[in-house]
């Protein structure tokens, strides 16, 4: 057995060189380390960081392979040359847009952690294990490379890495990039031209003089804020036969996902069941105004607060968002009862940017890190609590 | 005013390699050896030099801080090595036992008829009051301030920890001696806990209240207890003992002698065939293990596999041990141990780990970390497994940064390391716990006593 002695007597010969760090993100990553306990308990429990970060990209790999799909089937239907979904042709062409966005988001990232951890003299860490996949399932498939290359940077190192790495950060990295695309492009993040891979390129080939139809393709979001018409059925948003970024449309396999993460004990079951407790109590509180009839059909809030309440919860990015995003355990509340209450503001804050802000139709990105901010605030209450329990505790002794 | 004690959160490990309930004598062992580094924060002073010749009783150094109290000799012998560190601290006094053991005459007493001040230099002098400890910060008790209550627990839950019914059977007397003792030295109670159906010699006793407890691991450890019993308030002071140390105490007020004798489990799946033995504080590992053991790439653990010691056939037996336990080392690589489906390892997730599908298997798990050191990043496991009413990671993480007002305000005068111990066993980013809550309490009683 030649490759565990060799990889062995590298990392025994090279311990002191500044290099080793990204020697052994490679070594780890065949074998688990030969390290034993040294102070403490003498077994451990068998999960590591790897392990945990695997497991929410595990749940991720259903809804890349169905955004694989999409994205074709999009494509074809909005260029007037419809494909069956689940074809060759319509995979393969979105394989072939979204691998690029998969190589430069790991590439990039990782690049970027590396240098860190040499520079720093530790490990590389796992957390851009789930940032990387989680990064090309939240853009639009036409992104150019080189943005989301700028955008990664920016996420990773301000994001993340002046806070002192993996563990550290405050804001959820994939949503600070995210953000960072939405606010430096917004051209490219929002808008009829972006969801639809070509359509971009078919815009500016019009603008260029040719002689062609406009591709438009409006998420259901982005129509609703407008007050048109929905095109798609309620099962076309639950399964996500629908335009959107490349992971976030298929509500399915995202409920698939989040009860995978919660079985295996990886998510919090309590921030995601509260997120969707409170997006459902906003959704009713918007159905009761325009029930009540306070709102007319003339308002430009009227189509958003309108749509039925459930309907929230299969659009835009609201089911991924929640169950992938506002679960990171760093940038959620750390605590079990401020994770009800960070979850439910969540959802109760995604659906109210969704229907207040019709510039910024995707709510829930903000609204997860806004509760990111405040995460530590809440923890803070929280903890408190125990605090003055021993406090009062004391007192009525001493009384 | 029995108070019963339930447990939810926690975690049973159960390991391979249980002590059959067989006792034998130990090899005869030549050699005891004392070391200060069991007595925690202690400086000590020598009473003795190379060359001295003691009775099982006598002392062999004493406390800088405090003369009066003594640490003895458990055997009688001669004084043959006393080794050094740097700066010329003591790490060992090792003492060559005599074939016939003498005893120092601390003379029969009935502890009906002791005061507390009596009892107290009794202890003090006989070196049986390194076997109390306290808390806040879990060392040997202050014996300047009275304690609110003392606590004993009589349930082990520990892995493969040795079974307190089976080992006090028949020490019903010494047991009873010593309790009458200790309670007069509290203004409270003496708790004592037993387990739930346990036919503990306890149960019969008086001068004590008893606690039934149940439920997963930690329910056994005393901090848990003294969490769910009366818990410790800023400025309260409790103190803790084992109960094999009360048979000594107990025996020293039956017989005036200091008798340094208790019997341990030998268990683990490293060990042949897994039993008990008599034997005496500060025996050498090598006499109660050599010959036992299966394979040579063996941890030989100083007590049980959470908050053990390390020690090689050449050390001794911890003075406050009740076991030892010999485990493999995990000192080997694993092809793609991360993430691939694990089935023989404990593990409280169900990340492709499947020790949840079998609740009764037992492993035999070994020292690797199965990953390597992070930051904190998961949360909410340790709450799982954590029963006291304090946020673990929150206090782990004030005694990291060192903010003392904070660490007093989560709950850190209620702690001892042993706590943390299944808190540091399901830890994903594989943090030390107890040396950080270690470090926390030494840095308290050195800024604030």
């Amino acid at each position: 057995m030649g490759l565990k002695e060799n990889l062995h007597n590298i990392k025994e010969k090279n311990k002191d060189k500044k290099w080793l760090p990204a020697f052994s993100a490679l070594h780890t990553f065949l074998y688990t380390p030969n390290e034993t306990t040294h102070s403490g308990s003498h077994v451990r429990a068998a999960d590591d960081l790897k392990r945990t970060m695997t497991m929410v990209v595990l749940a991720l790999i259903p809804c890349l392979i169905f955004g694989m799909f999409n994205t074709g089937f999009q494509h074809f239907k909005a260029f007037g040359t419809p494909v069956e979904f689940l074809s060759m042709d319509a995979f393969w062409f979105g394989f072939l847009k979204i691998l690029p966005l998969i190589i430069v988001s790991y590439v990039v990232g990782l690049g970027v952690e590396v240098l860190f951890a040499v520079i720093k003299n530790h490990e590389v860490e796992e957390g851009y294990f789930v940032t990387g996949m989680l990064v090309p399932l939240i853009v639009p498939v036409d992104i150019p490379l080189w943005m989301l290359a700028v955008a990664v940077i920016f996420g990773v190192v301000i994001g993340k890495e002046v806070f002192g790495g993996t563990g550290m950060n405050i804001l959820n990295p994939a949503l600070v990039i995210r953000a960072f695309l939405f606010f430096a492009y917004p051209t490219w993040m929002s808008g009829d031209k972006v969801w639809v891979g070509g359509a971009a390129e078919r815009a500016q080939e019009i603008a260029d003089g040719a002689n062609l139809d406009a591709i438009s393709g409006e998420t259901i979001l982005g129509s609703l804020a407008q007050g048109k018409e929905v095109l798609y059925s309620v099962s076309d948003m639950f399964f996500g036969y629908i335009p959107g970024s490349v992971g976030e449309t298929s509500t399915f396999l995202i409920l698939l996902a989040g009860i995978f993460l919660v079985v295996t004990k990886i998510g919090s079951w309590r921030i995601m069941l509260s997120s969707i407790i409170g997006a459902i109590v906003m959704g009713l509180i918007f159905n009761g105004v325009v029930n009540a009839g306070w709102i007319t059909e003339g308002s430009k809030f009227y189509s958003l607060m309108s749509t039925e309440f459930w309907h929230h919860l299969l659009i835009g990015g609201f089911a991924f968002g929640v169950v992938f995003m506002a679960t990171d355990p760093v940038t959620a509340s750390q605590t079990n009862k401020g994770k009800w209450i960070y979850g439910f503001l969540i959802g109760f804050i995604s659906i109210l940017i969704r229907v207040f802000n019709p510039a910024y139709p995707e709510g829930v990105m903000l609204a997860i890190l806004l509760m990111n901010v405040f995460a530590p605030t809440i923890d803070h209450y929280v903890v408190q609590g125990n605090v003055k329990r021993r406090l009062k505790r004391l007192k009525v002794k001493t009384a | 005013m029995s108070q019963d004690i339930q447990i939810k959160k926690g975690l049973d490990i159960k390991l391979i390699g249980e002590a059959e309930k067989v006792t034998e004598n130990a090899k005869s062992c030549s050699v005891y050896t004392l070391k200060p580094e069991d007595f925690h924060s202690i400086v000590p002073k020598l009473s003795i030099k190379i060359g001295a010749k003691l009775k099982a009783g006598d002392a062999v150094f004493y406390n800088k801080a405090n003369e009066e109290m003594k640490f003895s000799s458990p055997v009688s012998g001669e004084v043959v090595d006393i080794i050094r560190g740097e700066k010329r601290k003591i790490l060992a006094v090792k003492i060559q036992a005599d074939k016939d053991q003498e005893y120092v005459d601390f003379a029969v007493k009935d502890p009906k008829a002791l005061k507390a001040d009596e009892i107290k230099s009794l202890l003090l002098a006989s070196g049986c009051w390194s076997f109390i400890k306290q808390r806040p910060y879990d060392v040997i008790a202050n014996p300047a301030k009275t304690p609110k209550a003392i606590f004993v627990s009589g349930y082990a839950s520990a892995p493969l920890a040795a079974d307190y019914d089976y080992v006090l059977a028949g020490k019903e007397k010494e047991l009873q001696a010593a309790l009458a003792a200790l309670s007069k030295l509290t203004s409270g109670e003496v708790h004592v806990s037993i387990g739930k159906s346990s036919n503990s010699p306890f149960s019969g006793l008086n001068n004590i209240v008893l606690h039934k407890v149940s439920g997963p691991h930690p329910s056994g450890n005393v901090g848990t207890q003294i969490n769910k019993i009366d818990p410790i308030n800023k400025g309260e002071v409790v103190w803790t003992i084992n109960p094999q140390d009360l048979v000594i105490i107990g025996e020293l007020l039956l017989t005036g002698k200091f008798n340094a004798e208790r019997i341990i489990a030998l268990a683990g799946s490293s060990v042949a065939t897994p039993k008990y033995y008599k034997t005496i504080i500060g025996a050498s590992i090598s006499s109660l293990v050599e010959g036992k053991l299966k394979g040579n790439n063996n941890r030989i653990i100083s007590g049980n596999v959470l908050t053990g010691r390390t020690k090689s056939l050449k050390g001794s037996f911890g003075f406050y041990d009740t076991m030892i336990t010999v485990i493999p080392e995990g000192n080997d690589y694993e092809m793609f141990g991360w993430n691939l489906p694990v089935f023989n390892k404990i593990s409280t997730s169900r990340a492709l780990t499947f020790s949840w599908l079998f609740p009764n298997k037992k492993f035999d798990l070994n020292t690797n970390t199965n990953g390597e050191h992070r930051a904190f990043v998961v949360t909410g496991n340790y709450e799982e497994v954590f029963p006291l009413d304090i946020y673990p990671m929150q206090l782990l993480k004030a005694c990291k940064y060192e903010d003392l007002d904070e660490m007093e305000q989560l709950g850190m005068y209620e702690v001892a390391p042993e706590d943390f111990a299944l808190t540091e066993f399901v830890c994903v980013s594989k943090q030390p716990h107890q040396e950080i809550i270690r470090k926390g309490l030494d840095l308290m009683l050195k800024e604030i006593g």
